[in-house]
Formats: structure tokens, C-alpha cells, sequence
């Protein structure tokens, strides 16, 4: 090795060295602050504002800033501004962590408002636990989400209480005796929702004469919809997500298929119609909300966010405004500026008047809440009922 | 019986998008020897510039098949723009290097076009405009065959026709031929290669074209991913037939079409892209090159 090479060798160790030590000080002279300590609150959300399902974290989205802009119209809370941190999963399981991971150990956020799906809430709920930051899933509606740990909740109800609902309504409203169900074998909300569905169906002594899969992302369904055609249903239960909802409903009454199609909450996008057109007219679908609904709170909701987005909003939006308002109003109660502070208070939420209805948080940190019945007609859904969760 | 006839004619339909794709991958593979992943991508791009062709000249207003062939007007020309520029500035500097690194250099593309489409066209997907609408043709019973499927077998035929012609026929096929038989020699009988592969991947890409237009309309569900798939079976597909060949890239399409449409009626949809990788090795096993592959005999 020549002389001038040992040179540069030994400058740039020297360089990087240097470089380290700078590194490490800067690490070690400024710790981020922790949430309180500063005049923002922190609250972060994690949703599908792009991907398949796309229209589920933007409504969300909407829902949740109305709620928090308000609050910091009015003050902020303890003198405090909230500062919504929105992080975009793009509708992965994996992104979903990721994210959620970033909100907690780089942001701080105190809270954490998300997801829709149950998928994706099952992916970040272990984090949020482990860290001991309280998570409000405005609309994931299988068990396994809140079963995940004490600091995980949610403001809508679970598939053990849609599922039965739906099942009734078809059997007692609908009079459909033959159900056929295509399911979503990627996405734990369908497996769970079709499970209890089929239970209560038949229980009530309806007939299944065809179950059927397919793959999220999957564009054909004819081998299964052809299938679902030999064993002439007279309704058939989709419990899957809008855009997969919309394809198959077309190639349903492509393949002359005429029978009554029925879903859960996974339906609520105005896109649904925008994909299925008139092939889903006619459908009905369990909701968290209906945009028809009297109650004050709700035409209350839907009159602000006409005035701030100019367009009627869906079931999601009402359940990110719900959970928005919840989380805060937990904040504001809270004695001191804390996750488990938050916690607690959330745990404690009672008779909360919200869009949606009524949220009361049971001791498994699920809503208690009544489910709304729609029927798609053209691009609105009308109200058709609302049903109590008895068994 | 009817509900299998039924599985037949849905499994063709399915197989005949595959076929239409695979002609892509099978023309340039026949005269480069190259696996040109990109080609997914150019059918996703195809299909966003049918989209957003469609709306800028409000082709939706009246649907029919006026604003339907302008839209397969737009898509080619932008589908074989692309093909051109990826030839031009991603394939022709590595002419003279091993396979391996222009199939890394495909790869590559391939996955610098799926993601930069998230960030032009965005993630969420886009309803594929209806510039033609979608009508029962025949119904017989509980059978029932729709004018899309027969169109896209329609045109997944006619452009093998066309393209066996093409190559075997007209004075550029034989070109084309030479060229794919040895670079060096076509050179030295005056025959321009650039030149050459160039409309090689005019040809391919505007296949693509056609085949997003045709899916755009019959799955109407389009977003910057939606090649990768299609894209890997349909190369399934023109492995299975006999890579480089016309009509096995046909064949190999409709028999990957009718076996995942079996799978998912009788066993379940959770086998479906199982089968499809699981056929190319059992068939790969038996006969090396392809159901009507042939081992250097004739290619494209």
C-alpha cells in the first residue's frame, strides 16, 4: 500500500469517525419530547386513503377531521391544539404496522385513531398494545380486534352482532329460505361475518346451498358465481368490500343470476354503485348508520359535513366522526396527559350521542349499538330498518 | 351438463385475455430470446391511457363501437410509445451483453413502471369507462355468452392469424425472421436490426394495448398493479404453449383459462394461481419446451 493511499484510508476512518460522534450527540442531546410536553396533543390515524379500498380511509379520513377542526375552532383542549399525524397504509396488513410502528416510536402520538378493515386493524393492534397507546378502530368489525388487548377499542359493533342481524332480516324480512355465500378467504371481517351469519341463518332454519371463496384482488368470479347458478339461491350473502362487491354483482346477472344479493358494512362506498351499477340496485346491506336517520346528532353530523365537503356522507365518515369525538372527548377528560390516562377514560365512555347512534363501550371495548338496514337504490341507500342486537 | 358448459365457455373467456397477452410476451421472446417482463406493464399503461383517452374526449357520451375503436386507437399508440422508449433506452444499450442482465434490466423496468404508476395515476383503483356496452349474445337455457367474451376470443384469433401472416408472408416478417434466426447474419444481408426490433415491440406492445382495452371493459376495475398478475400468467401461458410460437402461445392461454376455471368450480378458489405455476412445472417436466414448442425449427 503506498503512502498516499494509507493517507486517504486514515482520513476517511478519521471522517466517518467524526461523523459517528456528531451522530451520537445529536442523538443523545435531543430525545423527542414527549406529547404532552408540547402545545399540541398528537393523534395519529392510520387508513386505506389509497389501494382497493380506498374510499373506506378517505371517508374516514373526512369524518375525523371535521370532528378535530371543530374542537380546535373551539379552543383546542386545555388550551392545546390537536394535530392530526394521517399516515397512508394503502390497504396492506404490512403497511399497516409499519405506519403504525413510525406514529408511535417517531411521532409519539398519544392515541391512535384506525382502520377499517379488520385485517389491517389486527396487523397494528399488537403494536399499539405493546406499546401501551390506546387505539380507537372506528369501524373493524371482527371480535378478534378488541380481544387483542386493553388498550384497543372501538366504536362500532362486531360481526358476532351483525351477522345474526342480517341473518334474520333475511329470513324474517326477505322470506329467502336458499342463501348462497361468497367470501373473501384473504379477509378475516368476511370469513368472520359469513361464520356467523351462516350460524344464525341456520338456526332459524334457512337453507345454505352453496359456499364459495375467492381471493381479495381477484377480477373473475364466474366459476363461482356458475356454481352459485346450479344450486338457484333466492338471495346471495356477499360479505366482502366494495370494489370486489360491484364486479360481482355484474357478472352475476351477466350469468342471469336474479336472486336478492345481501352484504354487511364492506358495502358502504359511493363507488359501489359507480362499479356495480344497476346490477347491486336492489341490494341490501347491514350499515353503522343511514344518512335518512332522524336522530338530531346525526342530521346535525350530516349538515356540517355537507357545508365542509359539499357531498353526503357514508357510513364511515359518520364512524371516523364518532370515534374522532370519542377519543377527544376521553382526551379532555383525561386528569393528565397520558396513554393510560386516555385509556382509561375511553374505557369509560357512556351513552356517547353520536352519528352513528348511541355508543356506550363495554367491558370487552366494543359499541353497544343498534344496525341500520339500506337498500341500494340507484346511488342513495335508503333507510329500511333498524334492528335492536337480541338474539 | 349446462352449469359445465357454462364452466367451458367462462373458462375460454378467461383464457383468451391470457392468450391475447402471451402473443406480446411469445413475438419478443421469438426474436430476442428476451423475457420481456415489462410487457404487464405496458398493458397496465394501456389501460390508463384508454381511461384517461376516454374521458378527455368523452368517449363514454356515446358508447359504441366508434368510441370503442378509438379507444383501442389510443391505447396502441401509447402502448407501443412505451414499448419503444423501454427497446430504445432500457434493452438496445445492453444488445451486446449477456441474457442475464437484460432480464435483470426487464425486471428492473417492470418494476419501476408499476411504481411509478402509483405515483402518476395513484394507488386507489379507476373505473374502466364503458365506451362499449357489454350485451347477452346467446342464451340457451342457462348458458349464456356475452359479447365481450366472444370479442376478445374474436380478437386474440384474428391477431394470431394476422401475425403468423405477418411473419411468414410479408417481406419485414422475414426480416424479422432472419433477425431472430442470428443478429449478425440479418446485418449482413442489409437488413437494419434496430429497425427491426423496433417494430418487433411496436406489434408487441400494441397487442397489450388491445388486450387492456378489452379487460379494462370486462373487468372494469383498472389500478398500477393489475399487470403483475395477468402479466405472470399470461407468460405461464406462453411458456406452456411453446415460448416463441404463434399459436401456442393461444393454445397455452386457453388451457390455463379452462384449468383455472375447473379449479375454481369443483376444488376452490384458493388453488387457482397454485394450479396455474403448478401446471407450467408438471407440463415443463414432460416436454421441455412447450406443448407446441419446437426446438429451434421455426420461431417467430
Amino acid at each position: 500500500m503506498s503512502r498516499l493511499n494509507q493517507i486517504m484510508v486514515g482520513a476517511s476512518v478519521a471522517c466517518m469517525a467524526i461523523a459517528f460522534s456528531f451522530g451520537c450527540t445529536k442523538n443523545s442531546e435531543t430525545p423527542a419530547p414527549p406529547a404532552a410536553a408540547d402545545n399540541v396533543i398528537k393523534i395519529g390515524q392510520f387508513g386505506s386513503m389509497t389501494g382497493d379500498e380506498a374510499t373506506f380511509g378517505q371517508s374516514t379520513d373526512k369524518g375525523v377531521r371535521l370532528a378535530i377542526d371543530a374542537r380546535n375552532a373551539a379552543g383546542g383542549i386545555k388550551g392545546k391544539k390537536i394535530v392530526l399525524l394521517t399516515e397512508d397504509d394503502q390497504g396492506k396488513p404490512e403497511e399497516a404496522s409499519a405506519v403504525v410502528k413510525k406514529l408511535i416510536t417517531q411521532d409519539k402520538v398519544i392515541a391512535l385513531l384506525g382502520e377499517v378493515a379488520s385485517t389491517r386493524s389486527l396487523a397494528a393492534a399488537p403494536i399499539a398494545q405493546q406499546f401501551k397507546v390506546p387505539m380507537v378502530s372506528p369501524s373493524s368489525t371482527n371480535p378478534k380486534v378488541t380481544q387483542v388487548g386493553d388498550y384497543i377499542f372501538r366504536v362500532c359493533f362486531i360481526d358476532p352482532v351483525q351477522g345474526p342481524i342480517v341473518a334474520r332480516f333475511a329470513h324474517d324480512t326477505l322470506k329467502v329460505m336458499k342463501v348462497a355465500i361468497l367470501k373473501d378467504l384473504k379477509s378475516d371481517y368476511s370469513l368472520g361475518l359469513s361464520e356467523f351469519f351462516v350460524k344464525k341463518f341456520t338456526e332459524l332454519g334457512g337453507k345454505i346451498v352453496a359456499e364459495q371463496t375467492f381471493q381479495a384482488g381477484d377480477s373473475d368470479f364466474k366459476g363461482q358465481l356458475t356454481r352459485i347458478r346450479a344450486s338457484a339461491p333466492d338471495a346471495i350473502f356477499i360479505p366482502a368490500y366494495y370494489t370486489e362487491v360491484g364486479l360481482i354483482a355484474r357478472q352475476a346477472r351477466q350469468l342471469g343470476l336474479k336472486a336478492v344479493l345481501i352484504g354487511g358494512d364492506g358495502w358502504d362506498s359511493p363507488k359501489l354503485f359507480e362499479i356495480g351499477q344497476e346490477s347491486v340496485n336492489g341490494s341490501y346491506f347491514s350499515n353503522h348508520y343511514s344518512s335518512e336517520s332522524p336522530a338530531p346528532a346525526t342530521q346535525d353530523f350530516i349538515k356540517k359535513y355537507k357545508e365542509k365537503f359539499n357531498e353526503t356522507p357514508d357510513g364511515l365518515a359518520a364512524a371516523g366522526f364518532d370515534a374522532a369525538q370519542i377519543l377527544l372527548n376521553a382526551i379532555a377528560s383525561a386528569p393528565e396527559l397520558t396513554s393510560a390516562a386516555v385509556r382509561e377514560r375511553l374505557a369509560a365512555t357512556k351513552d356517547f350521542d353520536g352519528a352513528t347512534g348511541k355508543i356506550t363501550i363495554n367491558a370487552d371495548r366494543n359499541a353497544d349499538k343498534d344496525i341500520f338496514i339500506v337498500k341500494v337504490d340507484g346511488k342513495a341507500l335508503k333507510f329500511v330498518t333498524l334492528l335492536k342486537p337480541t338474539n | 351438463m349446462e352449469e359445465l358448459i357454462q364452466h367451458v365457455i367462462n373458462g375460454l373467456n378467461l383464457g383468451a385475455i391470457y392468450a391475447l397477452i402471451a402473443l406480446g410476451y411469445t413475438m419478443v421472446y421469438g426474436v430476442l430470446q428476451l423475457i420481456n417482463f415489462a410487457h404487464s406493464e405496458v398493458y397496465m399503461v394501456g389501460a390508463f391511457a384508454a381511461y384517461y383517452g376516454a374521458l378527455r374526449f368523452h368517449l363514454t357520451d356515446n358508447p359504441g363501437w366508434g368510441a370503442f375503436g378509438l379507444t383501442l386507437l389510443i391505447a396502441m399508440v401509447i402502448c407501443s410509445a412505451l414499448g419503444l422508449c423501454i427497446e430504445r433506452f432500457a434493452y438496445r444499450p445492453l444488445r451486446g451483453a449477456p441474457k442475464t442482465n437484460t432480464l435483470i434490466t426487464a425486471i428492473g423496468v417492470s418494476l419501476f413502471l408499476q411504481f411509478a404508476g402509483q405515483v402518476v395515476f395513484g394507488a386507489d383503483p379507476k373505473l374502466f369507462p364503458e365506451v362499449l356496452r357489454d350485451e347477452t349474445l346467446f342464451s340457451f337455457g342457462e348458458i349464456r355468452i356475452q359479447l365481450f367474451d366472444v370479442t376478445i376470443l374474436a380478437v386474440a384469433l384474428v391477431a394470431m392469424l394476422l401475425l403468423n401472416y405477418f411473419i411468414n408472408k410479408t417481406k419485414t416478417g422475414m426480416a424479422i425472421r432472419a433477425v431472430s434466426f442470428s443478429f449478425r447474419s440479418a446485418t449482413l444481408m442489409g437488413i437494419n436490426v434496430n429497425s427491426i426490433i423496433m417494430v418487433t415491440f411496436i406489434v408487441g406492445s400494441s397487442l397489450a394495448g388491445i388486450g387492456a382495452v378489452l379487460v379494462g371493459l370486462k373487468y372494469p376495475k383498472i389500478q398500477p398493479l393489475m399487470g403483475t398478475l395477468i402479466g405472470l400468467k399470461a407468460f405461464v401461458a406462453a411458456v406452456l404453449g411453446g415460448i416463441g410460437n404463434l399459436p401456442g402461445a393461444i393454445v397455452g392461454g386457453l388451457l390455463m383459462g379452462l384449468c383455472e376455471e375447473m379449479v375454481v368450480a369443483y376444488l376452490s378458489s384458493t388453488y387457482r394461481d397454485a394450479l396455474a405455476f403448478g401446471l407450467l412445472i408438471f407440463i415443463l417436466l414432460f416436454k421441455p419446451s412447450g406443448i407446441m414448442g419446437q426446438t429451434r425449427v421455426e420461431k417467430v
